[in-house]
């Protein structure tokens, strides 16, 4: 039976690790499951209280369009580094080029939430308080879950940079680059679902 | 008014203030109540503490079990803490019970406040706090050995999902002493706890608590599914797997699924009552009924998550008392399976009667209807799997007898509530309380404990006492039948649910024999306090090293009782369904490995999870009192020890391979020396768990 992990090389004589592999990227993707069904239901409660302005400012006033594609820029760039990453740890670049792509997408995601801050104090000094109205309590309930998810992922990142320095790329960085990768590119997917529901729905 | 070192914990919060500020009779009672059940948890948890101390255990406990990783240690750890809150939760039923009937024109014995929080713990502890840990424990033990595994996949995210479930369980004691408690109901509805309308910490305790008890099952539901999928042994195709691992799969799947609305729902209900978000809030552009979705979303699934793993024991229970294999095995699967996927389709019919279209109701209504097909499937199944056999009524099988026609009555009023506008005339009444008692006390609860009665052996290497088994089990169906059918009528009669007191005549003797009721489960528990205890001081003659009492027919029962750390010597290769019966019809047991024994590893003990339990239950307690900066550091914690843990590399320990094969020969010398016991001799001192298969009795 072949459990080799594919895009991962263990090395032939790594069975266990390929074992490991095989079930915890398993497991990550069936966490990933459930949280995406954490965000479908936040979804689903923005969609059914948006309309609830309350006599509070709506989607028109408060979204800036010019900042949330720029973070989409953002967002999707670190994806693609991130999965340089990934590349140059299957063909075996070296420890730097991992950690180089791994630095790039940190930088990427970091600069994504500076300017994701900023557009929520924008929004919040026109009035758009998440205590305004069921829209805006929808959308400080979805939105900034999402930006919490990327700060939680970055803090791994750092973790993650942090492990390798002190044991190299082992066994257990590289599974950990893997499920790292899924996160990374997962909240990349649920911002394609803000952007377009959220930001373009709102506006259209 | 918030202090910064306690938040808003203050004198009102300690268990004599209901006294203190007493002015009616009823209130000084209701006060004494409460007093009573806070000085109740105290003293045990001293009591606990001193026999700790007395017997110098700490050291073990910590060592042995609380940091331990091992599937079976962490099962028995949910098990025991299941049995801690059924106590809690039955005392509270008895106290309600006592109200009901004293309750006609007025009085009793707790007030209305003290009233709504008895049904609110009661629920939410029974549903998160009982029936949750006791079939995660259940599962936990008994699923690895029946798939041939050495452990689940991930064991120490098995000891953080226990850490969060045993902190919520924690933090519903601490709201005993330091009160109060919410009053909503386990379904903990807005707009009435929202901040506008129950400002107190009621409401905070249960969202915290629930949502420890959520995350923890997420977990737990993640770590079930991968350790089916890739924890098999060879040979244990899918279609060869157990019953009870069938089931465990469903539930595990619907844990995924079904856990998160519940997040969700806690989720935002805290961030409209602690940053004035309006989300369910009556005012501002909120929706109640989003709460109702998302609960429910959650809150369907979740009674086939408490039933499908009873259904697993009851497989197991009918085949191994009947001496057959289960009849009907693959349709029992898709019956399972079908179950798992229209448990996610019936929803609504929690609020029928909440005004959406006669259409919407009508759908739901067929598709709640329709899941009576695939479990009366089972239930013909079961019956067949007895017809014509060898049927042995063993303390288990009690239980197993008065599910399928408990059950079937219950399933039956379920499928007469499952019709809108029937449900419109008994909505909110007693028939619903009577008719999911009916559903979850014969289906799920006698489920677990014939399942603890029938695995107890394997953990601990004694039978329980058969005598106040039968007792126990009799108590418990006379006392559900007492306590139960009456509610059926009086819901009839017109009866609201979690009603303190009442004016109609009528109602009193119904109340009264269900009192009664109440009285004879509360024995019932007091038989199973009895049968532990007299198990114990008889546990010699009770032994059943050997490990195959009941003459098993899956994995778990060829291995000695109780089980090693390892579980299985080498991994098993299995080539057939029963596997383990198909090998005692041949010869005897596992054979010596044909390849000798080999070095084993195992998950060493981490604290990770007990710190991240701790850290859980401080968190959900400073949150609940507005407690901020203990509520940071306690994040904190968390955060710190699960980064720490990432930089741990030596995560397991290594059985040498002649250990193994010292326990293994040890084992078999002693299963030689013990006779073979015929099913007869099954609950005689003779019984050392060394079985004569009941299928050749005939031949020999």
């Amino acid at each position: 039976m072949n459990r080799r992990h594919p895009g991962l090389n263990l090395g032939e004589a790594h069975d266990s690790a390929n074992d490991d592999a095989e079930k915890e990227v398993f497991g990550f993707w069936v966490f990933m499951m459930s949280d995406a069904i954490l965000f479908g239901l936040l979804f689903a409660t923005y969609v059914v209280l948006q309309g609830n302005l309350n006599g509070g400012p709506g989607p028109a006033e408060l979204f800036e369009m010019p900042s949330v594609l720029i973070q989409t820029v953002l967002l999707l760039t670190s994806s693609l580094t991130a999965g340089l990453a990934q590349l140059a740890m299957k063909h075996e670049l070296g420890t730097r080029r991992i950690v180089l792509w791994l630095l790039i997408s940190l930088g990427l995601g970091l600069a994504f939430l500076t300017m994701e801050m900023r557009d929520f104090l924008t929004m919040t000094s026109k009035g758009g308080v998440p205590q305004a109205s069921g829209f805006l309590s929808a959308f400080f309930a979805l939105v900034p879950l999402h930006g919490l998810h990327v700060a939680a992922t970055c803090l791994w990142l750092l973790a993650l940079l942090g492990q390798i320095a002190r044991y190299g790329t082992d066994d257990a960085t590289k599974t950990a680059m893997l499920r790292l990768g899924i996160l990374w590119h997962f909240l990349d997917v649920v911002w394609i679902g803000i952007f377009t529901i959220v930001y373009v729905g709102g506006l259209a | 008014m918030s202090d910064i070192l306690l938040g808003r914990l203050d004198a009102s919060a300690l268990p004599w203030h209901e006294l203190a500020i007493a002015k009616t009779g009823l209130e000084v009672i209701s006060g004494i109540v409460g007093l009573t059940a806070a000085l109740l948890a105290v003293l045990g948890a001293l009591l606990v503490a001193a026999a700790l101390t007395w017997w110098r255990l700490w050291g073990p406990l910590w060592r042995d079990w609380l940091t331990s990783l091992d599937h079976k240690k962490i099962g028995i750890m949910y098990v025991v803490l299941a049995f801690v809150m059924l106590a809690r939760a039955v005392s509270e039923a008895g106290v309600m019970r006592l109200q009901q009937a004293l309750g006609l024109g007025g009085g009793g014995i707790v007030t209305p406040d003290h009233f709504g929080q008895l049904f609110s713990t009661h629920g939410t502890i029974m549903i998160f706090f009982v029936a949750m840990p006791f079939i995660t424990g259940l599962i936990n033990y008994v699923m690895p050995l029946q798939i041939g595994a050495r452990d689940v996949s991930f064991p120490l995210l098995n000891s953080v999902s226990l850490g969060l479930t045993a902190a919520g369980a924690a933090l519903m004691m601490v709201s005993l002493v330091l009160q109060p408690f919410s009053t909503g109901g386990w379904s903990g509805y807005p707009p009435f706890t929202e901040a506008a309308f129950n400002p107190g910490a009621g409401p905070d305790y249960w969202i915290w608590a629930v949502t420890l008890s959520s995350l923890g099952s997420t977990l737990t539901g993640i770590n079930f599914t991968v350790t089916l999928y890739k924890e098999r042994c060879e040979g244990m195709h899918l279609m060869r797997m157990p019953m009870f691992c069938w089931t465990s799969l469903c539930t595990a799947i619907l844990m995924i699924f079904a856990m998160p609305p519940l997040t969700v729902a806690t989720g935002l209900l805290a961030l409209d009552r602690y940053l004035g978000f309006h989300i369910f809030t009556n005012d501002g552009g909120g929706n109640m009924m989003m709460f109702a979705n998302l609960f429910w979303l959650f809150g369907h699934p979740e009674v086939y998550i408490l039933i499908l793993p009873a259904f697993g024991v009851w497989n197991e229970v009918f085949s191994t008392f009947s001496g057959k294999g289960l009849f009907g095995y693959r349709a029992l699967v898709m019956a399972t399976m079908c179950i798992a996927i229209l448990s996610f389709t019936v929803w609504v019919h929690h609020f029928f009667t909440m005004g959406q279209s006669a259409d919407l109701n009508a759908i739901f209504g067929i598709a709640t209807m329709a899941i009576g097909i695939p479990t009366g499937v089972k239930i013909y199944d079961w019956m067949l799997t007895m017809y014509k056999g060898r049927v042995r009524i063993s303390v288990p099988m009690v239980y197993g007898i008065g599910f399928l026609f408990l059950f079937v009555l219950g399933g039956t009023t379920g499928v007469i509530l499952a019709n809108p506008s029937i449900d419109y005339q008994v909505h909110n009444t007693l028939f619903l309380v009577a008719h999911f008692h009916n559903m979850v006390i014969p289906g799920t609860l006698f489920g677990m404990i014939a399942g603890y009665t029938l695995w107890f052996p394997k953990a601990f290497g004694f039978r329980l006492n058969d005598r106040w088994g039968y007792r126990a089990a009799g108590l418990w169906i006379a006392g559900f039948l007492l306590a139960f059918f009456p509610l059926y009528i009086l819901g009839l009669m017109g009866m609201p649910r979690r009603m303190v007191a009442y004016f109609e005549g009528a109602w009193l003797p119904w109340t009264l024999i269900a009192l009664t009721g109440g009285a004879l489960i509360g024995l019932a528990l007091l038989c199973l306090a009895v049968q532990l205890t007299v198990s114990l001081r008889d546990r010699a003659a009770l032994a059943v090293p050997v490990g195959d009492p009941w003459d098993g027919r899956s994995l778990e029962w060829a291995l000695p009782a109780p089980v090693p750390a390892w579980n299985f010597p080498v991994l098993p290769v299995v080539e057939g369904r029963d596997s383990f019966m198909e090998l005692k019809k041949n010869g005897d047991h596992l054979d010596r490995p044909r390849d000798g024994f080999a070095d084993i590893l195992l998950p060493r003990p981490s604290m990770v999870g007990p710190v991240i339990g701790a850290a859980g239950l401080v968190a959900g307690f400073a949150l609940t009192w507005h407690i901020w900066w203990l509520t940071v550091l306690t994040l904190a914690v968390i955060v710190g020890a699960m980064v720490a843990r990432g930089f741990v590399r030596d995560t397991e320990y290594t059985v040498p391979a002649a250990e193994v094969e010292a326990r293994w020969n040890a084992w078999r010398a002693l299963a030689d020396a013990s006779p073979r016991i015929r099913r007869r001799d099954e609950q005689r001192p003779a019984n050392r768990g060394h079985a004569f298969p009941a299928a050749q009795e005939g031949e020999a």
